[in-house]
């Protein structure tokens, strides 16, 4: 799971694909320094998600790949040839974009059929090819409308499939679905997941939203501040980062921080009263610790069992809908409990907070982690 | 596939060829005339700053710039406001805004000497109907005898010819304001002056600059009009700096000085572009974010 | 302050509407309390903004009347409406300075300049503009050219309502929670008539008292978050409120039980049914937080098949296939999910009916 490991570049791919790999990547403009000599390797028909706050460099990231740009040093290989300097129309390179970029005045049909006429493909196989793209994206009845007469949804449906259409040896898009109502954007991100898996090249897709990066799943590439900070399964990153600063990146709101102690058996989270230690955290020795817990582990009614008990007041509370947020204080850090079910809170009400010790991540006040709680049995996920 | 290089600039370098032959040797040629007297094909002197001292102590040059400046100024004065009246009179949408569209761009459709023949008879205080106009209101007008007629003719035909095109541009801004910037302004009780002086003139900041750097430039060089229309007179009081530069080019042969007074022409001109520009960036400094 | 009542409102932006769909807005009456914060939700093209820019006088309705206090208004220009408005994106006067934006509507007005000056310092405080008064208003960045927009419709005392029209779309993301928490503060401070349009659920289900929910140009229901979520009036508010939807499977009714692939499935409500006819459609809705999923054969309970768990983490969503369509159950992250067979019960009390797309029985009274 370590990443920031040097690639070996000249080690031939493992698939008989492509694979891409960036190789001591910086890029620097002016001074400012947009990636970091970052190391990466993605494999032939990996799906692949970048994760990081927006100014994060994904797009940066997504650039390079696609050759738009060129980093200020260190090479870039595909399927083990130096691309460094290979022009962005001699890469077999599909992108979308947050906008919906479409040929206003080409039909559905010919918006997708473009990429194919351009490279020649012959047009029997042009019309297979749209026909199964449209029909995966949900298009086959709107083959002979302008853009212009598509709702936004529809708009970036035939943008991605002009993406898929040209079955390009690497898919880079770019927050797709950023522009989009949000309940759109829930139903497409769940459609999109399996043409953009079966898709055979190599997809990357960025995103500044960790439940979107949780939902599509695939191998999760947490980056921040131009160098990237864990990658793995989504999921996996999720229930182990490696730091704070990925805990806090992966999760929506962001895992709650405090710092405690651990000494005479008893453990101290904040300014709360000491309890027993968990048994996943056992293994450390006494001193000071960095702890987190997860949102929807702080919960604001009492379970019953042996709780830490937390009083505080409620700044806001944020309702999704079907869930709760309550964002308050706690020993000087903004916390965040989220539950489900919508419950209508005052702000400054008072609030009782309750933590089982089970749910409690340790890091040392370097921010590294040191022990995650277990799952509720360790049976890898279905 | 193939490696990037830096070959690319290669393929700048028949543009770089074009705009060196269409602008650079003759500006350089015109350099060249304008430091040296000649006579004949193997026959020149070196002469130094000499021509230009003698062109900016001529009095033709020095009159025909002041009436040149009133000119101009005169019709950005006019032309600029009536413009933007015009665009701010005009039907946004439906067919009654494409017929407007039609309708003014037509003086922009008539080559400048039929602009200048038009006006000549049109003025005409025998037959034009114009000047049978004015004549029947009382005024003793003839643009071919008296300075002050002639004057008052070439600016309305100037403004009769170019008023459209700044309408045109100020439509294309005014257009392209968002509603919401309207129903705000409703809502905060704005008059019809207020919706003007913070909502529209802002927003039409940029193609204003355009339209004023354009009507600037050509009416500074107008030429065929008032040589059509007028002939430059009567006496001088209708030659303008163009028209006295070919007398002199054209009419005397007199290359050298010519040369060094297209280039003093160029530079005022360039000089006054660059003011006009920097002060309406300065004016509007922030309100394009 | 006013109360603004719609009574049987309609919109149509053709010339001759001739039916139903022709119609952006469809015949609505609806009263907006005095005071209270409101938000309109619904997907793109739904007919909110038709609505919004109708009370605020910008459209004048086909047909219908808009009362303020019992005033009928319709026919009112928006500049004798006491209305404000934001926009999705800041409507600033950029050659002026904030102050200056501010005095705006008031200068309009003809306020004498000493209390434009009070209005402004106060209003500016609750904003947080009070430091960039000076400002030409064009320089300053989108969430401060924003509150400018939301400024100039609370420095005026004769306001009785602020229309919100999507204000946080152009926004950066880490400065929406801000102005959000701020746009609370202000309807607690001014105690306006809010009415905030959104298409995003959490936006409008933090920010409202009361949600106003609208679909292909109507309004499907009018309530407090917990109504929607807890007892959806129209299919289209539980699939549209809540992350996912709400699983909506077609059924039969017998005896105050719904009828799933065979099972019975008993109901929150028994009179659910009454005043049932030939031909209705009947669907069972139940939100995926409370089914229950089980691997030991239940004493009440459906079959399914699991075809797909989704991880995020937190949770995990688990779409399962039963004879009457795909349900989507959401269980903890923690726990484990099986592959294959397993049973789904269904919880009496969140288990609703739904007639021909609404909710039916006691639980249903009180709706539109």
């Amino acid at each position: 799971m370590a990443t920031t490991q040097r690639v070996d570049p000249d080690c031939p791919p493992r698939k008989n694909g492509m694979s891409l790999v960036f190789d001591n990547i910086s890029k620097i403009v002016g001074d400012e320094v947009h990636i970091q000599s970052m190391n990466l390797r993605l494999e032939s028909g990996s799906f692949n998600t970048l994760l990081g706050r927006t100014g994060a460099g994904k797009t940066t990231m997504l650039r390079l790949m696609a050759g738009l740009d060129r980093p200020s040093s260190g090479r870039i290989l595909m399927g083990g040839r130096d691309v460094t300097t290979v022009a962005v129309r001699r890469r077999n390179v599909a992108m979308v974009y947050q906008q919906f970029i479409n040929y206003p005045n080409f039909t559905v049909y010919k918006n997708m059929a473009s990429p194919l006429e351009v490279a020649g493909v012959d047009l029997e196989e042009i019309r297979q090819r749209v026909g199964r793209v449209a029909e995966m994206m949900h298009l086959e009845d709107y083959l002979d409308r302008l853009p212009a007469e598509l709702s936004g949804g529809q708009q970036q449906r035939v943008a991605l499939a002009r993406a898929l259409v040209k079955e390009a040896d690497l898919l880079l898009l770019d927050e797709p679905l950023v522009n989009l109502d949000f309940k759109l954007r829930e139903e497409l991100r769940i459609e999109l997941r399996n043409p953009l898996a079966d898709s055979g090249a190599i997809v990357v897709y960025a995103t500044a939203e960790p439940q979107e990066a949780l939902a599509l799943g695939g191998n999760t590439i947490i980056v921040d501040q131009g160098r990237i900070l864990q990658q793995g399964l989504a999921a996996e990153v999720y229930r182990r980062p490696e730091s704070v600063r990925t805990a806090r990146l992966v999760g929506d709101p962001p895992m709650n921080m405090v710092e405690g102690t651990i000494g005479d058996a008893t453990l101290r989270l904040g300014t709360a009263d000491p309890v027993e230690v968990p048994e996943h955290l056992l293994t450390l020795s006494d001193g000071p610790y960095v702890f987190g817990v997860r949102p929807h582990h702080v919960r604001t009614m009492s379970s019953g069992t042996a709780e830490i008990e937390i009083g505080a007041r409620v700044g806001l509370a944020e309702i999704s809908g079907s869930e709760t947020s309550v964002h308050f204080e706690y020993a000087g850090a903004p916390w965040v409990s989220l539950q489900d079910g919508v419950h209508p809170r005052g702000v400054d009400d008072p609030i009782g907070i309750y933590v089982e010790p089970r749910r409690i991540f340790a890091f040392d006040t370097g921010g590294a982690l040191l022990a995650a709680p277990g799952n509720d049995s360790e049976a890898p996920v279905a | 596939m193939k490696t990037e290089n830096n070959r690319a600039w290669f393929l700048v370098l028949p543009v770089f060829a074009l705009v060196a032959f269409s602008a650079i040797v003759p500006l350089m040629t015109v350099v060249n005339y304008s430091v040296q007297d000649i006579f004949g094909p193997d026959d020149r002197v070196f002469v130094g700053a000499e021509w230009y001292r003698e062109i900016l102590q001529d009095d033709r040059l020095q009159q025909g710039l002041l009436r040149q400046f009133v000119f101009s100024f005169a019709i950005l004065l006019i032309e600029i406001p009536l413009g933007i009246a015009v665009a701010l009179a005009m039907p946004r949408r439906g067919r009654l805004a494409s017929l407007t569209l039609v309708v003014l761009a037509l003086p922009l459709l008539i080559p400048w000497n039929v602009v200048g023949t038009i006006w000549q008879i049109f003025g005409r205080a025998d037959i034009g109907l114009g000047g049978v106009l004015v004549t029947a209101l009382g005024v003793d007008y003839n643009y071919a005898a008296n300075p002050f007629d002639a004057w008052a003719t070439v600016l309305v035909m100037d403004v009769w010819h170019w008023t459209s095109l700044v309408a045109l541009l100020c439509f294309s801004g005014l257009k392209a304001i968002p509603d919401a910037y309207y129903q705000a302004a409703k809502i905060d009780g704005a008059s019809a002056w207020a919706v003007f002086r913070f909502v529209q003139l802002p927003k039409l900041k940029n193609v204003l600059l355009i339209a004023v750097l354009l009507r600037f430039m050509d009416s500074f060089m107008i030429y065929s009009e008032p040589f059509v229309l007028t002939g430059g007179g009567p006496g001088n009081s209708t030659t303008f700096l163009s028209q006295t530069l070919a007398r002199l080019a054209v009419g005397q042969f007199d290359l050298g000085p010519a040369a060094a007074f297209s280039l003093i022409y160029f530079l005022i001109i360039l000089l006054f572009c660059w003011l006009f520009y920097t002060t309406m960036m300065q004016l509007g400094r922030g309100s394009q974010q | 302050m006013a109360r603004i009542e719609l009574a049987h409102l309609a919109h149509s932006y053709l010339g001759k509407p001739a039916e139903e769909g022709d119609y952006a807005l469809r015949p609505t009456s609806h009263v907006w309390e005095d005071g209270v914060a409101y938000a309109l939700l619904g997907p793109s093209g739904c007919g909110k903004t038709t609505l919004l820019n109708i009370m605020s006088g910008l459209l004048r309705p086909t047909s219908g009347r808009v009362l303020f206090d019992g005033r009928d208004v319709t026919d009112l220009p928006t500049e004798d409406r006491n209305i404000a408005q934001v926009f999705q994106f800041p409507v600033v006067y950029d050659t002026m300075s904030v102050f200056d934006n501010l005095a705006f509507p008031l200068r309009n007005r003809k306020t004498p300049e000493a209390e434009i000056r009070s209005r402004i310092e106060e209003v500016a405080e609750i904003l947080d503009l009070a430091s960039c008064l000076r400002q030409r208003a064009g320089t300053l960045a989108s969430d401060a050219r924003q509150k400018i927009s939301m400024g100039r419709g609370l420095v005026r005392t004769d306001v009785s309502a602020i229309l919100f029209d999507e204000p946080l779309t152009v926004i950066d993301p880490h400065l929406k929670n801000s102005l959000r928490r701020k746009l609370g503060e202000v309807h607690r401070e001014s105690r306006l008539t809010l009415i905030y349009v959104t298409h995003d659920q959490t936006e409008a289900l933090t920010f409202a008292d009361r949600v106003v929910v609208m679909h292909e140009g109507e309004i499907v229901q009018a309530d407090t978050p917990q109504a929607l979520f807890e007892r959806p009036a129209h299919t289209f508010v539980g699939h549209f409120v809540g992350s996912p939807g709400m699983n909506f499977l077609s059924c039969e009714v017998d005896g105050g039980c719904a009828v799933v692939d065979g099972r019975r499935i008993r109901l929150a409500d028994d009179t659910a049914m009454d005043g049932a006819k030939q031909g209705d459609r009947w669907e069972l809705g139940v939100r995926p937080m409370f089914l229950e999923l089980v691997f030991e054969r239940p004493t009440e309970g459906v079959p399914v098949r699991i075809t797909h768990v989704e991880d995020l983490g937190s949770s995990k969503i688990v779409t399962a296939t039963t004879g009457g369509g795909n349900l989507k159950v959401r269980v903890g992250g923690e726990e484990e999910i099986r592959d294959g067979s397993a049973w789904v019960v269904f919880p009496p009390e969140q288990s609703l009916l739904y007639r021909n797309s609404r909710l039916c029985g006691k639980s249903a009274a009180g709706q539109p």
